[in-house]
C-alpha cells in the first residue's frame, strides 16, 4: 500500500483490525488490542498499527509484519486475564527482541490493552 | 479500550469522518475526538497538529503520556466526465492510492469497455452524489467542458468543502463559469478555490500528461490540507 494510505484512511474494509475487534466483541469474545505507539529506525509497521487478539490466541492485523507478533500474542493472554494494560518494547538492543526475531534493525513500543 | 470508544470510532470511520482515539498510556483510559471537537490547551494543539498531518504519535503533556491515533478517511477522487483524460487518470489515481469514481451521464462516454474495473456511473452527478456524497476528503475534477454536467458537481463540491476542486477549461471559459456559479449562489472566496485551468503548470499537452498534472494538483492539495484553509488557495504554502 502506498504511503497515502498509511496516513489517510487506514483500511475500513473486511481486514481492518478495529472492525474485526468490534465484531469479535459483539460475538461475546474477549479481545485484546495491541497498538504500535512509537518506532525508531526501520520499523516495518507505522505508528498506530493494530494487532487484535482473542482469548484463544487468534489474531488479526500486525504490529511488526511478523517479527514480534508471537510475543505480543503471549503477552495479550496475560493482559486479558489481568485487565491492566502494559507497554512492551522490542528492539535490537534487547536480547528478547533478537529471540523474537526483530532483527531488521528497528525498535518498537507496543501498547497492549483489554477491550472492556 | 472502552468498548463504547471502539464503537464510536468505527462508526465515524464508516461515515468517512476524521477522528482521533486519544489514549492515556498510564491507565489506558481513552476517548474519541472528532475533527472540530474543542480540545483545550497543549493537548488541543497536539490534536489539531495530528488531524492536519494525519500522523499518529505519543505526546507528553503536563507529565502525562498520551497516544493519539489518527484515523483519516481514505482520499477519494471523483471525476466528472468519462473523457480521454479520465481514461489515463483512472489507473494513475489508483496507483497513487485514491479511491476513484467517474461520473458521466453520456452513455457513449461512460462505457465500461472504455473504463475496465473502474467505479463508473452513466448518470447525472446529482443522482450519484445523492448516494455517495462529496466530503472534505474527496477531490473533484470536472472534465466534461459541459456546464450542464460540470456546474452542479462543482457547486456540490464547494458546499462539501472538497479538499481539491479543479475544472477543465481556459481562463476565458472559467471566467464565464465563475459568473454562472456566483449567479447560482456560490460565494466568491469559495469559487476562488477552483483550480482552472486544471492541473499543475507542467506544460502538459496530451490527455495522459494532463492527467499527470491533475493528479499532481490533487496530491499537493491533499498534503497541504489545513494550510489551504488559511489562505484559500494553498498554492503558496504547497509550493
Amino acid at each position: 500500500m502506498s504511503d497515502t494510505n498509511e496516513q489517510f484512511g487506514k483500511q475500513t474494509r473486511q481486514d481492518d483490525p478495529l472492525m474485526i475487534a468490534e465484531d469479535w466483541m459483539k460475538a461475546g469474545r474477549d479481545v485484546a488490542i495491541a497498538t504500535v505507539v512509537e518506532t525508531w529506525g526501520s520499523a516495518p509497521r507505522p505508528v498506530g498499527s493494530h494487532l487484535v487478539i482473542d482469548a484463544e490466541g487468534n489474531f488479526e492485523g500486525s504490529v511488526s509484519g511478523g517479527c514480534v507478533e508471537g510475543a505480543v500474542v503471549a503477552e495479550a493472554a496475560d493482559v486479558l486475564a489481568q485487565g491492566t494494560p502494559r507497554m512492551l518494547e522490542f528492539g535490537v538492543a534487547d536480547e528478547t527482541a533478537w529471540e523474537v526475531g526483530l532483527s531488521c534493525g528497528g525498535r518498537i513500543k507496543v501498547f497492549v490493552e483489554r477491550l472492556g | 479500550m472502552d468498548p463504547l470508544s471502539l464503537k464510536k470510532l468505527n462508526a465515524l470511520r464508516r461515515e468517512r469522518r476524521a477522528a482521533i482515539l486519544l489514549t492515556e498510556l498510564t491507565d489506558g483510559r481513552d476517548r474519541v475526538i472528532r475533527e472540530g471537537d474543542p480540545v483545550a490547551g497543549s493537548l488541543g494543539e497536539a490534536v489539531a497538529r495530528a488531524f492536519r498531518s494525519g500522523r499518529s504519535g505519543a505526546v507528553e503533556i503536563d507529565g502525562n503520556s498520551f497516544f493519539l491515533n489518527v484515523h483519516l478517511p481514505p482520499p477519494r477522487l471523483v471525476v466528472i466526465g468519462a473523457v480521454h483524460i479520465s481514461q489515463a487518470l483512472a489507473p494513475m489515481a489508483r496507483i497513487a492510492g485514491f479511491d476513484l469514481t467517474i461520473i458521466d451521464p453520456r452513455t457513449a462516454f461512460a462505457s465500461p469497455d472504455r473504463f475496465p474495473g473502474v467505479d463508473l456511473h452513466a448518470e447525472w452527478p446529482d443522482e450519484v452524489l445523492k448516494s455517495a456524497p462529496l466530503d472534505a476528503y474527496t477531490a473533484l475534477a470536472a472534465l466534461t467542458h459541459d456546464p450542464k454536467i460540470d456546474d452542479p458537481a462543482i457547486l456540490a463540491a464547494l458546499k462539501a468543502e472538497c479538499f481539491y476542486i479543479g475544472a477543465l477549461g481556459s481562463r476565458k471559459t472559467h471566467a464565464k463559469r465563475v459568473e454562472r456559479l456566483m449567479a447560482a449562489g456560490a460565494k466568491s472566496e469559495a469559487v476562488a478555490r477552483i483550480e482552472a485551468p486544471i492541473g499543475l503548470d507542467i506544460g502538459a499537452s496530451t490527455p495522459a500528461e494532463i492527467a499527470v498534472a491533475v493528479l499532481g494538483s490533487v496530491i499537493a492539495a491533499l498534503r497541504s490540507r489545513g494550510l489551504m484553509a488559511k489562505d484559500g488557495t494553498g498554492k503558496e504554502q504547497a509550493a
